[in-house]
């Protein structure tokens, strides 16, 4: 009972929201607002405390270098980048609070924000009903710009490429890079994150050509695969597909190498841990390789450019949720300029446009999902570091 | 050769499973107790041998007599404060005693350093040799060597010592044992003690076999020694030594037929099995009830 009324509530105050944005929208096209004036004001909707303020912290310090570093150099056409930072708290109910205070009261061009995926779906509507450009940096779910009747949420965009994408990126990696035409599949039967990667790999790997000769799974927490990988083994993969988590990745990867499984391993950003490398131990790791948004080893000129203008701002190397924070500041400015106006619904068309931007994330491009189509970094253990290996295209 | 490479990492398994069971099995068949903290004390088992391994950069050896030693006190302070008293109430209620010591541990761990995993260091320098095509570890080997052994002692202990023979008469009957003066709480806590030292060496054995140890590894475990237990006949220590090695070849067999999936199921359905048909386990023999 206590859920109903609580959902009715919100739905009450969306309309409300509604409504009061409908009349401040004869107010802006007047003479006063914010639209007409020297400056472009963006909302920040981010998760800056509470359980995930890393990924939020860490998108605020790349968000705020990428402002500042437009408007040294003049602005967007002239008129300098005003944000308007809000915490979420890491709380979908917050996350709305903030959408619908920055839209209505501050009267933003548009949002960026929030880190999360459910952070982010929590304010799709509101930004669809009020018509703001909304960008989440990091936001992997496809659920983010896709509901689940499967219409796009117009106005909601994203920086960071999807879950299933990476088993794409890999599929393209092992069959183009390393050239494998026989390779195993070994998913968690317990995530969706993990069977969604599974599957998007197994389309794609087989579309280029190559041939899956065994699909094997467990299921989260087990501590035993070796009897699993005996079978693997015994049908000659020269490759292996492990979508999973780093707890029990680093289990596989290390059972693995004991039995005499040589071949390449490779996986995607759940491996992305310090807990890895303890559980499998350096050498296990060598010729294995994972996707990601970004490594600062990358050689490209603007990464390290990049890399050389954040370590001077924070002391620090750049992790991939800074690079994703300071990416969405710059795919803002360019839709806006090709919007030529701080109209938002023409940044909206602007962005669902974009084609070929180069970021320091890769070259981004958009599809008709709003799922980006970008290149991925694919990373390589080399004695317990983590090394840029290339970046693969889509 | 994958048949054999399967049965050895079957017989590994096992070897851990049956380790844990034979505490299981001991308790029960000296005071009908289902232990089921006896997983818990695996757990901790593990976490010494960690810690000592890590922390106060003991060998293999030291660390697995220094976890048997601390998991014993453990097991006998369990039986002193959680058991003791509820010797003579009914047997369920001692039973969610025992879960209730159960989830007191796990949750206590978790309060004291959190529910993380950890990583068990490389001890060996870790060799793999070949046998007839299929890969054999070191670490294997010795796991397998150090369980065999444990097993021999604790037969010895139990069938040529005078507190082996202590517990062998309190099990078959506890009142006339104490007629007969023998000390019934000493042999009980003897008991606890045996097993959990067992259950520690388990726990450190696992730790070395499988890496990643937790806080709540000790559930599943707990439950297939359990398993194990019954399908040997519970109270019989061949019986869970057997029970051991069966349910792990099981698991492994259905791991390597493809079913990966199923395998705790397999375990599962083992136990139902066992105790429609034969609740007595395979080295169980039929008794009559007498009326």
């Amino acid at each position: 009972m206590k859920f109903k009324r609580a959902w009715s509530l919100l739905a009450a105050m969306t309309l409300g929201v509604g409504l009061l944005a409908g009349c401040s929208q004869g107010e802006k096209d007047g003479a006063s607002g914010s639209k007409d004036s020297d400056e472009i004001k963006i909302g920040v909707n981010l998760e800056l405390s509470g359980a995930v303020a890393s990924y939020g912290t860490s998108e605020a310090d790349g968000i705020q270098l990428a402002v500042d570093e437009i408007n040294e150099d003049g602005g967007i056409d002239g008129k300098k980048i005003k944000l308007v930072k809000i915490d979420n708290k890491s709380d979908a109910a917050e996350a709305t609070n903030a959408a619908i205070k920055l839209i209505t009261q501050e009267q933003v061009v548009a949002i960026i924000g929030a880190a999360t995926s459910g952070a982010t779906v929590a304010q799709a509507q509101i930004a669809n009903d009020n018509k703001t450009p909304l960008i989440s940096p990091s936001g992997t779910s496809p659920t983010v710009t896709v509901n689940e009747k499967g219409d796009v949420n117009e106005f909601v965009f994203r920086t960071s490429f999807i879950d299933p994408f990476q088993g794409t990126v890999a599929a393209n990696f092992a069959a183009n890079d390393l050239g494998v035409k026989n390779v195993a599949i070994f998913s968690d039967n317990a995530s969706d994150y993990s069977k969604g990667l599974a599957s998007s790999f197994k389309e794609d790997f087989e579309k280029a050509g190559g041939k899956i000769v065994a699909e094997e799974s467990y299921v989260a927490k087990d501590s035993d695969f070796r009897s699993t990988l005996t079978r693997i083994k015994s049908a000659k993969p020269e490759f292996i597909f492990i979508p999973g988590y780093y707890e029990e990745v680093g289990l596989i990867v290390k059972q693995a190498r004991e039995m005499g499984i040589d071949v390449p391993l490779m996986g995607a950003d759940g491996w992305d841990s310090p807990t890895l490398l303890d559980l499998a131990g350096a050498d296990a790791l060598n010729n294995t390789y994972t996707t990601n948004h970004y490594s600062s080893d990358d050689p490209d000129g603007a990464v390290k450019a990049f890399n050389d203008k954040f370590n001077e701002e924070y002391g620090k190397s750049p992790d991939a949720f800074n690079a994703l924070g300071y990416d969405t500041v710059y795919l803002l400015k360019d839709a806006i300029e090709r919007a030529g106006s701080v109209d938002s619904t023409k940044i909206k068309d602007a962005l669902a446009e974009t084609d070929g931007l180069d970021l320091v994330t890769g070259k981004y491009s958009v599809d008709e999902n709003h799922h980006p189509i970008k290149s991925a970094t694919i990373l390589e253990y080399k004695d317990g570091e983590q090394v840029f290996n290339t970046k693969v295209n889509p | 050769m994958e048949w054999l490479q399967q049965l050895i990492n079957g017989i590994s398994l096992g070897s851990i499973y049956a380790l844990i069971a034979l505490g299981y099995t001991m308790v029960y068949g000296i005071i009908k107790l289902i232990n089921f903290a006896h997983g818990e004390v695996f757990m901790i088992g593990a976490f010494i041998g960690y810690i000592s391994i890590t922390g106060w950069g003991l060998g293999f050896f030291p660390a697995l007599l220094l976890s048997m030693a601390i998991c014993a006190i453990i097991g006998v302070i369990i039986e002193r404060i959680a058991y003791k008293r509820l010797r003579n109430a009914t047997r369920i209620a001692a039973l969610i005693t025992a879960i209730g010591v159960s989830l007191l541990i796990q949750n206590g761990v978790i309060y004291f350093r959190g529910a993380q995993p950890a990583a068990y260091p490389d001890v060996f320098a870790n060799k793999s040799f070949n046998l007839f095509g299929a890969q054999i570890s070191t670490q294997a080997i010795l796991i397998l060597s150090v369980s065999v052994v444990l097993m021999l002692i604790l037969q010895f202990i139990v069938h040529k010592t005078k507190i082996g023979k202590a517990m062998r008469a309190v099990s078959y009957d506890a009142e006339a044992a104490k007629l007969m003066g023998i000390n019934v709480d000493n042999t009980i806590s003897a008991t606890f003690a045996i097993g959990s030292a067992l259950a520690g060496a388990a726990g450190v054995i696992f730790g070395i076999y499988y890496t990643k140890i937790d806080p709540l590894m000790g559930v599943i475990p707990g439950l297939k020694a359990f398993v194990a237990a019954v399908l040997g006949g519970i109270g019989i220590i061949p019986g869970a030594v057997a029970g051991g090695l069966v349910l792990g070849v099981v698991e492994t067999v259905v791991s390597a037929l493809g079913f990966s999936l199923w395998r705790d199921a397999a375990a599962f359905i083992i136990l139902i099995l066992i105790l429609i048909f034969k609740p007595s386990g395979i080295f169980g023999k039929n008794t009559r009830e007498k009326v």
